[in-house]
């Protein structure tokens, strides 16, 4: 597809060149959060409720202070009162007040000369609890009778009578749906539950502030959005946002679960207290899972009705999130995008966000979609199965295109939908034998991504090389895609151009690289950089040449007149431009911030084939097919690369990844032994399809792509679980006890 | 005048209606007058709404344009992980 003033013939983009960082990584020599020492810092320890809802009597610190090497104790009154809000929540989370909310939250805070005094001084601190009556279910924590979290969470658009639990309430849809089941000749209703998963980044949470005896410090962190980092951890210590400058360290992975503080604000605290000394930081994968953030679980219901011929007639869910402590289950997005693949006329959502006695939910890769995509695409799958339907056919009678009014409103523009599905239908696996117990499942999924604040600088050096300053950490391959869009901007080679994730001192603000936004936002921000820094060199050529800068055009990385009409000049290299520039006006640099508009959602379809093992329950995983529209893929290996991941991730939610917790209220199982995650003998290679129908909005065509690969695998696999078993199992993950239960015909 | 959809969810806080026409050459503007007539929503767009304009959504951009035949909807608070 051309669009007008969108470049579709490509030198460096669509090439896989190895990504500038990948020596640093596989040999070491990349400094992840960990990773920072300074001279003479200390090491700080948290002190964790080891109670799921507790009243805090009193915190004794007494015995851990007389011991030597220790220099600070903070608790909640080292930090200022009267925030609100959002601010209020973030400090209450890093820190509790009055009452320990969860098994994890942080009540105290220690810094010492090393770890293990930190550890030891940490458990020396006495802390005395008066526990209270808790609750870890969604559903429970709605009924009447169930205990109370916090009176007063809820905000202005719960509806009277709710338990206080209840603290956002969404309600949102179009037409009659009495008229669209009306029109039904099947009406299939169910009830599903998610469980909380973890978004398992490798690296756990890092830092190491220091606050200054001016009030002015650093900190230096693991994070996907220091700018972010910055706002919030100032915000909750009561400094002014300047006084901080964050440095992001490399990133192991991050998933939306590093776009928030936990540790940071702590480490900043402690060394404000320790009259300055830089103290770090260093999560436990225990730590990790009972503290951050998972994302939230959910009980949804959801009835929709299809004509025989596979025209979907109406559509309703009801979905209930919980997301821990405090409002934020990303229930409001899973509303908007339940039904969004399909053109529906009749269609109503209606969503709860719950508190309860867990950690904060956290972002997860696109966060609130999974779950409602395996609650509708299974329904979807019972009524193709009913109809005697073929799943992709169906899907494609009704899914939405360009011009269609989305089930949240707005029409959309240029998508890629359809066109994964025909490449999904049209692709071997789909029509690869199946052998016994196993069976074959699809599902689609969608994210709208994000633009975003975002600010870039790119400067040319002396020889006419190029530094690019971005500030969105590089998690999955960005500085080589922002090296690919520079390299084709300038019409240089990719090795000519270096890419910096930049400090919070060196640009403007910039989001972190969530929503699927990096590639396209900050690759826009990359090429308009590029293209001032052009049309200064233009004009630098044009002043040597005594013609007019309009007379030059750029070409293939040279200053060029732009006909016979402009005069006989030969071409001059950016090198040849860069290497005069000192005396022809100075440095040559070009910037550019926007909050750009013109993100684009991407489709993806899975196709998945599993063999059940009937004597066990176990599922294995025998092919999996990602097909997603990237709209333009400017370095395909990467894009794959997300697919695969978010398939990964997803697979891992549908059959094995769960916050289990006792009747007491604490996690069973926070270590990665006990909370599994697909390893690499788990799965076979994932293979992938890339369907491009260019972004409009974005000057090469770019789609984010991060985030809709984990939507499709929860449904994709229970409906090949469903196929391979006879049994429909509404409840994830598929662990093997569940579905053995269900093979043998009992309640699941 | 802009034609400004709101969700279900807030159409109680508008008098129960679905659309509302309101003027201004911007988001900004349109969202000020829509405060102005109807003060129920204000806690709502002060909680952070996306919106979209002819099928682009726009956040966290006061001064887009809009015409006076253009289709706006208020959306929930977008995110991303």
């Amino acid at each position: 597809m051309a669009l007008d003033g969108q470049k579709t013939a490509y030198k460096y983009i669509g090439t896989t060149p190895n990504r500038p960082d990948g020596l640093d990584k596989v040999t070491g020599r990349a400094r992840y959060g960990a990773d920072i020492s300074v001279p003479g810092m200390l090491h700080g320890a948290v002190v964790r409720s080891p109670h799921a809802h507790a009243k805090i009597v009193k915190i004794d610190a007494t015995k851990a202070l007389a011991m030597e090497g220790v220099k600070a104790v903070i608790t909640r009154a080292d930090f200022p009162e009267g925030l609100e809000g959002e601010d209020w929540d973030l400090q209450e989370n890093c820190m509790a007040g009055e009452k320990a909310l969860y098994d994890g939250h942080a009540v105290a805070a220690v810094a010492a000369t090393t770890p293990l005094l930190a550890r030891d001084a940490a458990k020396a601190i006495e802390v005395t609890y008066e526990i209270l009556p808790h609750v870890t279910d969604v559903d429970e924590a709605m009924k009447e009778g169930a205990p109370v979290i916090r009176e007063g969470a809820a905000d202005f658009s719960v509806p009277e009578g709710m338990h206080p639990n209840v603290v956002r309430y969404f309600d949102s849809g179009r037409g009659d749906l009495d008229k669209g089941f009306a029109e039904a000749d099947l009406i299939i209703e169910r009830s599903f539950t998610t469980e909380a998963a973890h978004q398992g980044y490798i690296e756990p949470h890092a830092c190491l502030g220091q606050m200054g005896a001016d009030g002015r410090g650093e900190l230096w962190v693991c994070t996907q959005g220091h700018w972010f980092m910055r706002r919030m951890s100032t915000a909750v210590l009561g400094i002014e946002t300047t006084n901080i400058r964050v440095t992001p360290s490399e990133i192991g992975g991050g998933f939306g679960g590093k776009t928030t503080i936990f540790i940071e604000p702590l480490s900043l605290a402690l060394s404000r207290k320790a009259g300055g000394k830089p103290v770090k930081m260093v999560m436990s994968r225990n730590e990790v899972l009972r503290a951050t953030g998972p994302t939230a679980s959910a009980s949804m219901d959801v009835k929709m009705g299809m004509t025989k011929d596979g025209r979907i007639t109406a559509a309703h869910g009801t979905f209930r999130m919980q997301g821990g402590a405090f409002a934020g289950a990303p229930v409001d997005v899973t509303t908007m995008l339940a039904f969004a693949n399909y053109d529906i006329e009749h269609v109503h959502h209606i969503g709860y966000d719950v508190i309860t006695n867990r950690p904060r939910q956290a972002a997860y890769r696109a966060p609130g979609a999974p779950m409602a995509a395996f609650a509708t695409e299974s329904v979807i799958d019972e009524l193709c199965r009913e109809l005697g339907l073929d799943p992709i056919d169906t899907r494609l009678k009704n899914a939405a295109k360009e011009g269609t009014r989305a089930t949240f409103g707005p029409k959309y523009g240029p998508i890629g939908f359809v066109e994964t599905l025909e490449a999904a239908k049209a692709h071997p696996n789909y029509s690869e034998p199946l052998g016994p117990n196993q069976g074959r499942g699809v599902a689609s999924g969608y994210w709208m991504n994000w633009g975003g604040e975002t600010s870039a600088s790119v400067a040319i050096s002396e020889d006419g090389s190029v530094t690019v300053s971005v500030g969105t950490p590089d998690i999955g391959g960005s500085r080589a895609s922002m090296a690919l869009m520079a390299a084709e901007a300038f019409g240089i080679p990719y090795e000519n151009v270096r890419v910096n994730i930049s400090d919070t001192g060196a640009l403007g603000v910039n989001e972190p690289t969530h929503g699927s936004r990096a590639t396209y936002a900050s690759g826009l921000a990359t090429i308009r950089a590029a293209e001032e820094c052009i049309g200064k060199m233009c004009k630098r050529a044009a002043d040597k040449w005594g013609i007019d800068p309009e007379a030059v055009v750029w070409e293939d990385g040279c200053a060029k007149p732009s006909g016979p009409n402009a005069g006989e000049f030969p071409p001059m290299t950016i090198a040849e431009i860069a290497g005069e520039m000192g005396g022809t006006g100075g440095p040559i640099s070009g910037h550019y911030e926007d909050s750009p508009a013109g993100f684009s959602g991407s489709f993806g379809t899975h196709v998945v084939d599993v063999e059940v093992d009937p004597e066990t329950g176990r599922t294995t995983i025998l092919r999996y097919l990602v097909v997603q529209d990237a709209g333009k893929a400017i370095h395909p290996a990467y894009v794959e690369g997300q697919f695969q991941g978010g398939a990964a991730q997803g697979i891992g939610w549908a059959l094995n990844e769960e916050y289990v917790y006792g009747p007491d209220g604490r996690l069973q199982n926070p270590v990665f032994l006990d909370y599994r995650v697909p390893v690499a003998s788990d799965l076979p290679m994932i293979d992938t399809v890339i369907v491009e129908v260019p972004n409009p909005g974005h000057p090469y065509g770019v789609r984010g792509v991060g985030e809709t690969g984990i939507t499709p695998p929860l449904p994709a696999v229970a409906n090949a679980v469903r196929d391979a078993t006879g049994k429909r199992i509404c409840k994830l993950p598929l662990r093997p006890s569940r579905v053995l239960a269900a093979i043998q015909g009992k309640e699941v | 005048m802009a034609e400004l959809h709101l969700w279900s969810g807030l159409r109680a806080l508008a008098d129960g209606k679905e659309m509302v026409e309101i003027e201004g050459a911007t988001v900004g503007q349109v969202l000020d007058g829509l405060v102005a007539a109807y003060p129920g929503l204000e806690p709502a767009l002060k909680r952070g709404v996306s919106v979209a304009v002819d099928g682009q959504i726009v956040p966290n951009s006061r001064n887009h344009p809009v015409k006076p035949d253009s289709e706006i909807f208020l959306l929930q608070k977008l995110a991303g992980g």
